[in-house]
């Protein structure tokens, strides 16, 4: 069977010719069948023209791309009929009801709520009980609700979901990610975009995506595996000063705040030369050694 | 970190209408510190900073912001801070030095002023080189750097950063809080929200809003304490997940 998504050497340039932006730059990934990918990536990566070739609404200035086997090119109406698009702006009609959007969205799609209720069922139920207020007037976390009920009441083979968790809070992320685990174990094939780091961990495979390039494709666990190279954290009671040091030393190949501690990045992987020089500083201090995480690698992957 | 306070709240309170968006807060904030100010979408985060910078005036409670009181001085509160947020903070279609330009002439810096701290600015931020192009021309991360480096120009005695690191690139996004921690080292005071959590681990003390009260306020170790808790992602956590009110 065909993947659901194949991205082969997309280009997509904006601008005139001496001011021109490359946006992407040979971008090549698969997404197989009910998987949850994530592409992730800062704002400027590209992700929103790449989300945007992908359904239809982009010509690409280079490359391929199918979506269930058509084309994203020529077979563009055959694509729009059977995927699911969750653009990063908030795109429903501000006007409707929360049942209008919904009822709206089903009968352009030749099909009717009630047909597909039992897919959308987990995450409309929980704004049903505002069914009757108009769209404009819905609190963020239900406006993403009622955004993704949309784009799933057709029954679509393939979901894109860009940046649907952008600006909202730790909260409502977390119930989100559970909302997509439950739908593509119903075998729903989807692409998810996200600025946020710690939300690779929650995808079956990422690209992380930065300047229009893809800098790593794998699994979170394998891309964190591949690091291959020994992380500290350090604290102290004054971080600054701290960090300032740490850059200095020889052993040292990066050094960065994380959270309550600073990454150390060694070269030759040996911590107790680290430790030593830090004894000798006088300095009080705490240090452990950590696993790297997908922001590690990220920010390793950006400076090489 | 000093004793001497710039923000003092208490009780301070925001009703609309029948909605109380910020219930009787009480918090001080002092000189120097990085003061991070989260909550959940609709918590009242926004509201209670717009009463803080003087666009928006309590229905009860009192507070002053850099000496000032926020009901009858709000003009001279506005003198006296900075603020950036992700959303707006530069004009895209002029150059970085007019955009300082513009900034300082609003606070009323005299020419001689800008001119040698525009050199200085500049080159602290390694874009001297870029000084004529247009802002909108500049990448995200660099663009965040300068609204802060803006924010400040006219050396305030506090700076409001709402959601300051939204969508940055994670090298950029640390570059961005070592100027914090300078502006901080020099004694401006830094009033910041974010939903980054790791970011709350760089503030000195951390208020959590839920429901319109400020339901913790500590530096992010005792929290963790409190709340027996192995990050301020899970200390976050639980006190969000106790809101009843619907997010905005």
């Amino acid at each position: 069977m065909m993947k659901p998504v194949i991205v082969n050497n997309i280009i997509k340039r904006y601008g005139k010719k001496n001011t021109v932006v490359t946006a992407l730059q040979d971008v090549s990934f698969e997404v197989d069948q009910a998987e949850l990918f994530g592409i992730i990536g800062p704002d400027g990566a590209g992700k929103t023209s790449l989300f945007r070739i992908v359904t239809t609404l982009l010509l690409p200035d280079g490359g391929t791309a199918t979506v269930d086997g058509f084309d994203v090119v020529k077979d563009y109406k055959a694509i729009r009929q059977r995927v699911g698009y969750m653009p990063g702006r908030f795109s429903l009609y501000q006007d409707l009801t929360v049942q209008e959007n919904l009822e709206f969205f089903a009968t352009i799609f030749n099909t009717t709520v009630e047909e597909n209720y039992d897919l959308v069922k987990d995450i409309y139920s929980q704004i049903e009980p505002f069914k009757d207020r108009k769209a404009g007037k819905l609190s963020g976390g239900m406006k993403q609700k009622l955004a993704l009920s949309c784009a799933l009441i057709h029954r679509p083979s393939v979901l894109f979901l860009d940046e649907p968790t952008t600006g909202v809070d730790a909260v409502s992320r977390k119930e989100f990610w559970e909302m997509l685990k439950r739908l593509k174990e119903q075998g729903i094939t989807i692409l998810v975009s996200t600025p946020y780091m710690d939300e690779a961990g929650l995808c079956d495979r990422v690209a992380l995506l930065q300047t229009g390039k893809i800098l790593s494709i794998n699994t979170p666990q394998r891309i964190v595996e591949s690091f291959g190279k020994k992380i500290l954290a350090v604290k102290s009671n004054d971080m600054l000063l701290l960090l300032n040091e740490v850059k200095q030393y020889e052993m040292v190949e990066d050094a960065y705040p994380f959270g309550e501690f600073h990454h150390v990045v060694l070269k030759n992987n040996s911590s107790l030369q680290l430790a030593d020089n830090l004894k000798q500083s006088g300095r009080q201090f705490e240090l452990k050694e950590v696993q790297p995480n997908i922001e590690d690698c990220f920010i390793a992957l950006m400076k090489s | 970190m000093s004793i001497e306070k710039v923000i003092t709240a208490e009780k301070l309170t925001k009703r609309f209408g029948d909605f109380t968006a910020v219930d009787a807060i009480s918090f001080d904030v002092y000189k120097g510190e990085i003061f991070g100010f989260l909550g959940a979408n609709g918590a009242g985060k926004t509201t209670a900073m717009r009463m803080l910078s003087g666009l928006l005036l309590p229905t009860a409670g009192k507070a002053t912001v850099a000496g000032f009181d926020v009901y009858k001085e709000n003009e001279k509160i506005k003198q006296n801070i900075g603020y950036m947020s992700q959303k707006f903070s530069l004009y895209e279609d002029l150059t970085v030095r007019e955009n300082i330009r513009f900034y300082a002439g609003i606070y009323g810096k005299s020419n001689s002023f800008i001119k040698e701290k525009t050199a200085i600015v500049l080159e602290q931020l390694h874009l001297s080189g870029e000084a004529d192009k247009l802002v909108k021309s500049l990448p995200l991360g660099w663009k965040q750097k300068l609204a802060f480096s803006v924010a400040i120009f006219h050396e305030p005695q506090i700076v409001f950063l709402d959601e300051p690191t939204g969508g940055v690139d994670p090298v950029a996004r640390r570059e961005f809080w070592l100027l914090i921690y300078q502006a901080a080292a020099s004694g401006i005071t830094v009033f910041v929200t974010t939903h980054y959590m790791d970011e709350a681990e760089y503030c000195n003390r951390v208020s959590i809003m839920v429901d319109g009260r400020i339901d913790a306020l500590d530096t992010p170790m005792q929290l963790k304490n409190t709340y027996a808790a192995e990050s301020m992602d899970q200390v976050f956590l639980k006190l969000a997940r106790k809101a009843t009110r619907a997010a905005d």
